[in-house]
Parts: C-alpha cells; sequence; structure tokens
C-alpha cells in the first residue's frame, strides 16, 4: 500500500554483501518535507540503507539488493535512470569531500555533468546554493580559490551546495557533523531545520542527542533491522522496544 | 661473535653490494664523456655522414629515433592509457582482468629480439608494409605497451577512491567521472609512464633490426614506408661491424644515445617526485 | 546542450573502445606467438623437434644446413647462469641496504640512480663490455679473446641488478612494520631483525625478483652479441666464446633467405624463447601474487 504524501517508499527491502546481511525486511515511508532521522549502532545497516536510497549501493560489486523502493511513486531501479535519480537524491558524506578543484567548480560540477554551461545560470545557482548552505557571505570574494584551503566545517557546507545547485528533491546526510567542532556542528543543525521547508532530508547520525534536537520521525536500526520507527518525542520519552530504550540511554552503543 | 660486530660487518657488505650496483652508472657515463665529448660539435649532431660513414655528422641517425619514437609513442599512448583505464574503472575482479593483466605481464617479458620477429612476420611480410618506418614504429609501439600500461595504472590508481564517489553522487555518468575527476589527476603520471616509454623506445635496436633500420642510406626518409637510420643501429654497426672509424666518434655516437635516454628518464624521475609532493589531496 | 542521446551514444561508444583496449593486450600476446608459429613451424616439415632441440650442431650455412640449437641452448643457460650468480647475492644485498638500512634521502637518490641504471640501452652496455671488459679479461686470464662466456655474464649481471634490486626492494619495504616492531621488542639488533625475519618475509617477492632478473637476461640481444664471441659451439668452460639463443636470431636473419628453412629456424629459435619468458614470467608473476597477500 503506497502512502499518496510519502517522499519514499520502501518496501521489502533486503541488502546483502556477498553473503553478509546488512539489511532485512525493510518496511518503511518517508514523508516529504520532514527530517527522518536513522540512529543505532555502529554496522546496523544505517549507511547501507541510505545508500540504496540514491543507489550508490551499487558501487559495491558485491553488493545484492531485493525489495522495491519508490520516489514520488517511481521505481528507483527500473523507472528512472540512474543519473536523474541522483541529481533528485543528493548525499553529503561524513567526511568533507570537497574535489580538489575551486569553490565555483565544485558547486557547478553536477550542473556542468548535466550539459548546463550558460555562466549566467550557473553564476546563479552558485550564489543560490551558496546562500541556502550559510556560505555565501564567507567565501563570496574568492569563489575561484581551491575548496580545499577550507575549513572542515565549511567543506561541509560547501558539500550542501554542491547538491543544493541541483535542485534535488531529497537530501540525505550520512552523520555530517561527526568530524566537526561543536559550533560547526550547530551551524548545520541549523542550516537543516530551515533547509527541510524545501526538501525532504534523511539523517543518520550516531549522536543520538542529534537526533532529539532535529528529527521530526526517528528510526531505530540494530544489527541490520529497524527495530521500531515513530515520532522522535514520542521514540525519546516513550519507546516501544527495550532495545531502544537501552541505546537512547547508553546501556550500549 | 657478539651481535654488534656481526652487524657492523653485515652492513659493511651490503653497502658495498649496493655502491657496485649504483657506481657502475657513473662510471659508463665518466668513460663515456670523457673519450666521446670530443666527438662532439654542431657538424655532428647536424650534418649527413660523408665518406661511407667515416666522417660526417649522425643526424640522419638522430632524426630516424625521433621518428621511430615518436610513432611508437602515437601508437601505444590512446592504447595504452585506455586499457589501463579498463583495467582500473572498469573490470571487476573475474577471469578477464586477470588473463589481461596476465598478458601484459608476458608481453613485458617479451625478448626484444622475439619483438622483431614479431615485427617482421606481421608487419613487413604479412601486411606488406616492408621494412619500413611504419613497420619500425608499430614493433617499437607494441613493445612499450607495457610500460605505458603499468604506469598508467598505478597514476589511476592513485586517485583517490572517493573522487570517484563524489562525482558519481552528483549524478555524473562512469565516463564523465573518469573523464572530469579521475584521468585529469592522473595526467602526470600517465605523462611520466609517456616519457618513459619514449626512453625505452629510443634505446631499443632488436625490434628495429628486421623492421626498419639501415646503416648506409643516402637521403633523410621522405614518407613513414621508407626505411631510416637509427642510432641504437648506428651504434652497433660502427662498433661491430665498421673498421677504420675514429674511437671519439664511437664513443660520441654513444654519448648521444646516452644522453638522449638519460636525460628522458631523468625528466621522468623528476616529474613523477614532484607530482608525489605537491598533491592537492 | 546536447541533447541526451547523442551524448549517451558517444559514451557507449566510448565505453567500448576501452573494453576493446584492455583486450588488446591478450590479442597481442596471441598474436606474436601466432606469427612466430606462422613462419617457424615450416622447418619442423623437414626436421624433428627433439633434433632440433638437443642437436649438437649448428651449421646453418652448410650444405646440408644443420639446425640443432643446442650449443645456443648451452650458450644462454652458461651466460645466465654466470650473470645470477653474481647479480643475485649483489642484488639483494643492495635490495637489502635500500629498504632497510639507508638513510631516507639518501634511498630516494639510490632508487634514482638503479632506475638509470636500468635505462641505459643494451647497446650502449654491450659497447662499454666489448671495448674494456673484453680486452681486460683477455689480458687477465692470457686467452686468445676476450669475448667470452664470462664478460658476457659480467656484462649481463649489470642488466640484471636494477631489475632485481627494485622487485627486491619493493617486497621488502612490503613486508609490515609490525614484524619489525616485534623482532626489536624482543631484543634482535637491526641486522639480525633484517636477515632473519624481514628477509624471509619477502622471499617470494625476492624470489620473483630474481626471477624477473634472470628473464631478462635470457633474453637480452645486443649487449650479449657484443661481448660473447659469438661462437656456436658447445662450450666447455666460461673462458670461451658462445653464442646465445637472443645473438643468433639477430646476427644470422641479414643472410637468411625470407621462406627458406634458416629463416625458419631463426623463428623456431623465437618460439622457444618465447616459451621460456613466458614460463619465468608467469611464475614470478605467481610468486608477486603470492607476497602481496
Amino acid at each position: 500500500m503506497v502512502d499518496p504524501a510519502a517522499k519514499f517508499s520502501i518496501r521489502d527491502l533486503h541488502v546483502h554483501y556477498g553473503q553478509f546481511s546488512a539489511l532485512r525486511d525493510l518496511n518503511l515511508d518517508i514523508r516529504a518535507n520532514e527530517i527522518f532521522t536513522i540512529i543505532g549502532p555502529a554496522n546496523s545497516g544505517k549507511t547501507t540503507f541510505l545508500h540504496s536510497l540514491n543507489r550508490l549501493i551499487d558501487l559495491v560489486p558485491v553488493s545484492r539488493c531485493r525489495g522495491e523502493i519508490r520516489l514520488d511513486g517511481i521505481d528507483i531501479r527500473r523507472g528512472l535512470e540512474i543519473e536523474a535519480l541522483r541529481r533528485k537524491v543528493g548525499i553529503v558524506f561524513a567526511l568533507p569531500l570537497p574535489l580538489p578543484i575551486s569553490i565555483f567548480e565544485n558547486v557547478v560540477y553536477g550542473l556542468r555533468m548535466q550539459g548546463i554551461r550558460d555562466p549566467q545560470r550557473l553564476n546563479e545557482a552558485v550564489e543560490r546554493s551558496l546562500r541556502e548552505s550559510y556560505l555565501w557571505e564567507e567565501v563570496k570574494d574568492r569563489l575561484r580559490t581551491p575548496a580545499m584551503n577550507l575549513s572542515g566545517g565549511q567543506q561541509q557546507r560547501l558539500c550542501m551546495a554542491r547538491i543544493l545547485a541541483g535542485q534535488p528533491d531529497v537530501l540525505l546526510f550520512d552523520e555530517p557533523t561527526s568530524g566537526l567542532d561543536p559550533i560547526s556542528t550547530a551551524k548545520i543543525e541549523e542550516t537543516l531545520l530551515i533547509l527541510k521547508e524545501k526538501y525532504t532530508i534523511v539523517l543518520v547520525t550516531n549522536n543520538v542527542a542529534q537526533a532529539a534536537r532535529v528529527g521530526d520521525r526517528t528510526a531505530f536500526f540494530l544489527m541490520g533491522d529497524m527495530i521500531e520507527v515513530s515520532d522522535t518525542g514520542k521514540m525519546f520519552t516513550t519507546p516501544a522496544d527495550n532495545r531502544t530504550s537501552d541505546y537512547i540511554t547508553g546501556k550500549f552503543g | 661473535m657478539k651481535p654488534r660486530l656481526a652487524q657492523k660487518i653485515a652492513f659493511a657488505f651490503l653497502l658495498l653490494a649496493t655502491l657496485l650496483v649504483v657506481l657502475p652508472v657513473l662510471v659508463i657515463l665518466l668513460i663515456i664523456v670523457a673519450k666521446g665529448a670530443s666527438a662532439i660539435s654542431w657538424d655532428f649532431l647536424f650534418s649527413m655522414p660523408r665518406d661511407g660513414m667515416t666522417a660526417g655528422g649522425i643526424f640522419p641517425a638522430i632524426l630516424g629515433t625521433l621518428y621511430l619514437v615518436i610513432g611508437a609513442i602515437i601508437f601505444a599512448v590512446p592504447l595504452g592509457v585506455l586499457a589501463a583505464v579498463y583495467l582500473v574503472e572498469y573490470s571487476s575482479d573475474n577471469w578477464l582482468s586477470r588473463l589481461v593483466k596476465l598478458s601484459i605481464v608476458n608481453l613485458a617479458g617479451v625478448p626484444s629480439v622475439v619483438y622483431g620477429l614479431f615485427g617482421l612476420g606481421i608487419f613487413v611480410t604479412f601486411f606488406r608494409f616492408g621494412a619500413s618506418i611504419l613497420s619500425g614504429s608499430l614493433t617499437l609501439g607494441i613493445m612499450i605497451l607495457p610500460v605505458i600500461i603499468t604506469s598508467s595504472r598505478e597514476a589511476l590508481e592513485s586517485v583517490p577512491r572517493h573522487f570517484r564517489t563524489v562525482s558519481l553522487s552528483l549524478g555524473a555518468s562512469r565516463w564523465q567521472t573518469i573523464r572530469h575527476s579521475v584521468l585529469p589527476h592522473a595526467l602526470p603520471g600517465i605523462l611520466t609512464g609517456m616519457i618513459l616509454g619514449l626512453g625505452r623506445a629510443a634505446g631499443e635496436t632488436a625490434p628495429i633490426l628486421f623492421t626498419v633500420a639501415a646503416f648506409y642510406l643516402p637521403r633523410l626518409p621522405q614518407s613513414v614506408f621508407d626505411q631510416t637510420m637509427a642510432l641504437p643501429y648506428h651504434l652497433y654497426v660502427i662498433s661491430t661491424q665498421v673498421p677504420g672509424i675514429a674511437e671519439n666518434v664511437r664513443y660520441g655516437t654513444a654519448l648521444v644515445l646516452l644522453s638522449l635516454v638519460l636525460l628522458l628518464n631523468l625528466a621522468a624521475i623528476l616529474i613523477r617526485s614532484r607530482f608525489r609532493r605537491k598533491k592537492k589531496w | 546542450m546536447k541533447p541526451m542521446r547523442v551524448r549517451k551514444l558517444k559514451e557507449w561508444l566510448i565505453e567500448k573502445s576501452i573494453l576493446l583496449s584492455g583486450i588488446f593486450s591478450v590479442v597481442f600476446v596471441l598474436l606474436i606467438f601466432l606469427f612466430l608459429l606462422r613462419e617457424g613451424l615450416s622447418l619442423f616439415r623437414g626436421e624433428s623437434v627433439i633434433d632440433f632441440i638437443f642437436g649438437k650442431s649448428w651449421y646453418p650455412i652448410s650444405d646440408p644446413p644443420r639446425f640443432g640449437i643446442l650449443p645456443l641452448i648451452l650458450g644462454s643457460l652458461l651466460v645466465t647462469l654466470g650473470a645470477a650468480a653474481i647479480s643475485v647475492p649483489i642484488g639483494i644485498a643492495a635490495a637489502l641496504y635500500i629498504a632497510e638500512i639507508a638513510p631516507l634521502r639518501l634511498r630516494e637518490g639510490l632508487k634514482a640512480g638503479i632506475e638509470l641504471l636500468a635505462s641505459i640501452p643494451s647497446v650502449v652496455i654491450g659497447f662499454i663490455g666489448m671495448i674494456t671488459l673484453g680486452p681486460w679479461i683477455k689480458n687477465f686470464f692470457n686467452i686468445p679473446t676476450g669475448l667470452t662466456a664470462l664478460t658476457g655474464s659480467v656484462t649481463l649481471a649489470f642488466m640484471a641488478m636494477p631489475t632485481i634490486v627494485s622487485i627486491a626492494e619493493d617486497a621488502i619495504t612490503a613486508v609490515p612494520r609490525q614484524y619489525r616492531e616485534a623482532a626489536i621488542a624482543m631484543g634482535a639488533t637491526k641486522w639480525q631483525t633484517t636477515w632473519r625475519i624481514v628477509a624471509r618475509a619477502a622471499r617470494p617477492g625476492m624470489l620473483a625478483a630474481v626471477m624477473l632478473g634472470i628473464g631478462r637476461v635470457i633474453g637480452e640481444t645486443m649487449a650479449v652479441m657484443m661481448v660473447t664471441g659469438n661462437a656456436a659451439i658447445i662450450p666447455k668452460s666460461f673462458l670461451q666464446p658462445v653464442r646465445t639463443l637472443t645473438a643468433t636470431i639477430a646476427a644470422e636473419m641479414g643472410e637468411s633467405v625470407q621462406g627458406g628453412p634458416h629463416y625458419a629456424a631463426l623463428f623456431a629459435i623465437g618460439i622457444v624463447l618465447f616459451v621460456i619468458t613466458f614460463l619465468i614470467n608467469g611464475v614470478a608473476d605467481l610468486y608477486l601474487h603470492r607476497s602481496r597477500r
């Protein structure tokens, strides 16, 4: 049963790396314009899940996926070209990963790959997306300088601008602040709260408090299974499963 | 014997061995420079030979080597770089890629005179190109293919994996990713390989013995179907088959060839180490 | 903005060419073997393989011609073994020094020096060997000519050493740091660590280095042609001139009639060389893979 308001609907998803079962029997809807956070200990399948949403998992030769993922009702494996999917569903990784080119070129990289060359369009996209990720003021005078010269927090916001330039529908974040200091972390969390008005956001985090701060709904993954999913407030006050409460309170992790 | 003493003796032996390997380069260089420098002159390098090769210059041999080497590179670099791209970016660890890698190892180990036989059999005879710059270049090209492929592979593999992941995640296709996020950063390494290939092709004699080289040609080659003189072959003939050539002319020819090859290799080594130090990631 | 379909087609073409380029190396190996067979097999219409490989007489221009390559095989073997006897101990020792003992900046310089040695054209090394080493050996041993198997061995040792040193050095540096640290922690000296632990661990790689060095020597043509004297008879000592398989091809191809038995015999020698180096390189590659794992 597909929920018409769902941005992503995932049905019976199983993912294997060779013999190893990374995700089992996942059924889930992600709603438009929400911040959906995923928590859980290491190796629980959180990143695997994220990478399944934009088919980055295809890069792993031994990976096998079973089940169905639909974006706006369209099957992402059969109904959509892989490059188009990845433009609609952008990802920011745990470590800031700028390409060794200028700030400007980083932001317009996806647009250039689509064939967009008109300088006016590119300039407009750069300013818009750098403003959306709150980096514009800091870099507007040095757009042609190497992106590698920015600080960690700035680089991560650059990576956000990079995906925003292509006007995606969904933003995936894989532990985006795990390598950053608290101030940069706070800046990024603020930005997420503003971005959700235009985009749907899926955030994987190993920082339970972060999920509590920004998530609308939260899912708890454990060793390849999704244990439970509910509104963040409810999950943190009255979790349905013992394992969820044990993880949240720090009994393991 | 106390361990410390044993160590001192052992280390001394090892150092001696190392010197035995490295010093001969310098010795060979010194001998050739000492005895050959007197023959080097503008005339020697740029004019045609006279009096049955006993006087005049070696310009046609130098030019011929240049032609052959450029021809070899034109053939080997596109093919070799693409083959490296295949191995690093497109192949998975299956029987085909292992077969390709094994073939490259074998091509690298084929004796140079067997390449000469191959060139004779296929280009000179079968394709009827005859003994020509074309036959010689193609033969040399296949011979240096492993050098180009191996160094291009290393260059491509040294580009961090995450460049590819990031590019693909931004919606680029596989080829776009290679073209824009991998190849540009591998270019110095590929260039290094190209220069090493040039040096190798310039110094080889056996592959060109049956496919192109001639000792005395009255004119410079006019087309790719002509034969040509070449430095390594020239050196071989004047040192083993032609009496009456002044000693410094022999050493001078060796000096020209050696300088060409060593300069190319030195350039490759320098580019490689500058590249390693200046990497922006 | 280019229409999507055109770009997709262009990319498909490019990716297919890439695949083809990869396969080309396999094609070339097969082609080489094929063309050697094409020209060389005709010899065996008139002569058996056994007579060819084990025949003691190589008289290609006599009437009737005799095509036994045993003298040539023995010539190659003698020169190769001599070169190996010199280059293997020295090469391994030098590799150990460079990898384990030399200070860092010296190491880069040494490796560059060895790379330069490896790049010297074989005709230049043959030239030097012929002009300097040959007469010296003639005088030292008081023999009629200085162009002998020994001269060949010494000259070729210089060509094998860079190969052996650089591949062995790679294998030695690849030995994980923990091995050395564990040995030092137990009180071993650096030399004991290097010799007993590191060298042993790097053994497959060092073996591969030796094999590749030997492969290089067997395949050498010009240098060997210029210093070994070119006498195609069964050698009885190191101080005699010999002829190798490679030199025979290079020296006699010019005198042979295309398509004739001499021509075919030279190609047949090529087949023998191809098979030998194929086997050596294949085995060496296997050892290199074992050492990397």
